[in-house]
């Protein structure tokens, strides 16, 4: 892979978060997140819980606060949503000075607001901590089928690529007085878009004949598949361990 | 349209993952050995290309902008199955790289943005191209048609799983109202971004395009997309239109399917209607009797009032900017 192995969210580092095989944080974010769905809204002593999870796990990555919390402004639309729920509502209301709020609604804003910040928190430690190939290599290793990976692997691979073609046209189109406005102006935009398909198209066919000049007959070399050990695995999901542990008390309590 | 976490139920969440990973191995199976061999690569420079064109923000109305969801396209530009597997990787990426949309909900996300947008885009645009005449401009009608389509569709599909497995809080009725209203809008955006590279792509390699492969291959190329601005416009109008004939009505009963499963799981009360009555309340006229037809009726003079009000606003702005 060309240029720089980050991506938008990636944090360089060398913590433990950073060094546990992808396939263990994939695991730990997929229960970690489950946890956190399957908890009802009025336990709110375990959505403290598992910010406290979130919180620990993020100073042990060495992830600075700052770069994580703006990291997170992905979630703001959600919340700008959630706190449209309580005015748009059901019954039974009850009067907020001038509003009439919706009281299940008013629940279910808190539901989905500390539920999407908690996930979102989870994610963006995931993206933070895991460069791109790692993350590839730990799908594969968790027998996501082979096909997938390698077209997420291209993917990545050419989206600065394809990206940046299409910023530099739009740059020209700018150049060249090109001003949208109303729907009327999409037009050059969309031819701009056709072409930019019939380029990244043909680049693949040409990358495709650069791989078959190299040899390749449809069978993906194999990563080295080296075992990780048990110890490894469990001191990974730990933090994962505990979630399930504060899910399950939220449910019997 | 990226569901985080916390939106849907667990247990509806779990279901659609299953729906989705079924769907996905479908499409890996179809795809079968071409895709091994020749296709990764393109269809992984296709997913670059997707997760480009959605970060495109195209203006609305004033003010408001809508980026494509790129499902019809991929499935006109690909085929069903290559389609679909394109946007799911893009939607997956998405998800585990950039934090977008939650990872309880990847099932969901998969299943409304990448499946039922690819399968619903791509079945739209083959009915169309077998009842329209074999030209190019049919192509450039359909895959707009299609797209709008499959952007409602899609909303639709979350409005279903929110009646499932929604957390409650607000009336089905409402979000179906909300989803579908403004699904309608970005489907119209949706469609006229989709036709317009549809249209690009049929001018210069038409050979690339799998929905029209039967069409018979333009031989002057160096003509261009005879697409006008009319022709959109007209497009457009024709597109809103199918939806409200086509949707409209469907979209008028559904509400009593879903609110009934809504009352079943117990979580919704009755919607109130609005406190204003108004010539075109409950989206039927009075003094029109069938509620099929009402509905309809009132569908189509809100899409001319809106085309209108959406004309004069236009016209404003260009007259504002020449000035």
């Amino acid at each position: 892979m060309s240029g720089s192995h980050a991506h938008a969210l990636h944090y360089h580092g060398h913590s433990p978060v950073h060094h546990l095989p992808a396939e263990i944080k994939l695991v730990g974010l997929l229960v970690f997140v489950l946890s956190v769905v399957s908890t009802r809204p009025t336990a709110i002593w375990a959505f403290s819980g598992y910010a406290l999870i979130l919180m620990i796990a993020l100073g042990l990555s060495e992830v600075p606060a700052r770069f994580f919390i703006t990291r997170m402004a992905i979630d703001l639309p959600f919340v700008l949503f959630a706190l449209l729920i309580p005015f748009v509502g059901v019954e039974p209301k009850i009067a907020i000075g001038p509003f009439a709020i919706s009281e299940p609604g008013l629940l279910s804003a808190w539901n989905i607001l500390v539920k999407a910040t908690l996930g979102a928190g989870a994610s963006v430690m995931l993206a933070a901590t895991t460069e791109v190939p790692d993350l590839l290599r730990g799908l594969q290793r968790l027998k996501v089928p082979v096909v997938l990976v390698a077209i997420a692997s291209f993917m990545i691979r050419y989206l600065d690529v394809v990206a940046g073609e299409f910023r530099r046209t739009r740059v020209a189109m700018a150049a060249r007085g090109h001003n949208p406005r109303t729907v009327f102006d999409a037009k050059p935009l969309a031819v701009a878009g056709g072409a930019l398909f019939i380029r990244s198209y043909e680049r693949g066919e040409r990358v495709h004949q650069a791989m078959l000049a190299r040899g390749y007959d449809g069978t993906w070399p194999s990563s080295g598949n080296e075992r990780i050990a048990a110890k490894t695995w469990i001191v990974g999901l730990t933090p994962a361990l505990f979630a399930v542990i504060v899910a399950i008390a939220a449910r019997l309590l | 349209m990226h569901m985080p976490d916390g939106y849907i139920n667990l247990a509806t969440s779990a279901g659609a993952a299953v729906v989705a990973a079924g769907g996905v191995a479908i499409s890996l199976r179809n795809s079968g050995k071409e895709l091994a061999e020749r296709q990764v690569p393109l269809a992984g420079l296709t997913a670059a290309y997707v997760f480009a064109v959605q970060m495109l923000n195209f203006p609305i109305a004033a003010g408001t902008s809508g980026h494509l969801l790129g499902g019809a396209l991929a499935a006109i530009l690909l085929g069903p199955t290559l389609g679909a597997l394109v946007v799911t990787v893009v939607v997956v990426m998405q998800a585990l790289l950039f934090a977008d949309g939650g990872v309880s909900a990847l099932g969901l996300n998969v299943l409304n943005m990448a499946l039922v947008t690819a399968v619903v885009g791509w079945l739209v645009f083959r009915w169309l191209m077998k009842v329209l005449p074999a030209r190019t401009s049919s192509a450039v009608v359909s895959s707009m048609v299609a797209a709008a389509v499959s952007v409602v569709a899609s909303a639709t599909a979350f409005v279903i799983e929110y009646s499932l497995g929604g957390q409650g809080g607000v009336a089905v009725r409402t979000v179906l109202q909300a989803m579908v209203g403004v699904h309608a809008l970005i489907g119209l955006g949706e469609g006229l971004i989709t036709a317009l590279t549809v249209g690009t792509v049929l001018a210069v390699r038409p050979d690339l395009v799998k929905g029209a492969a039967d069409l018979p291959l333009v031989t002057d190329r160096t003509a261009p997309s005879r697409a006008t601005t009319v022709t959109f416009v007209v497009g457009g109008l024709v597109a809103a239109l199918v939806l409200v004939f086509v949707l409209a009505p469907i979209a008028s009963s559904a509400p009593d399917g879903l609110e009934k499963v809504a009352l079943d799981m117990g979580f919704s009360e009755a919607a109130t209607d609005h406190p204003v009555g108004g010539p075109l309340a409950d989206y039927g006229v009075s003094g029109v009797d069938s509620e099929r037809a009402g509905t309809v009726l009132a569908g189509t003079i809100g899409v001319a009032a809106t085309f209108a009000i959406g004309l004069a606003i236009a016209t404003l702005l260009r007259r504002r900017r020449a000035t």
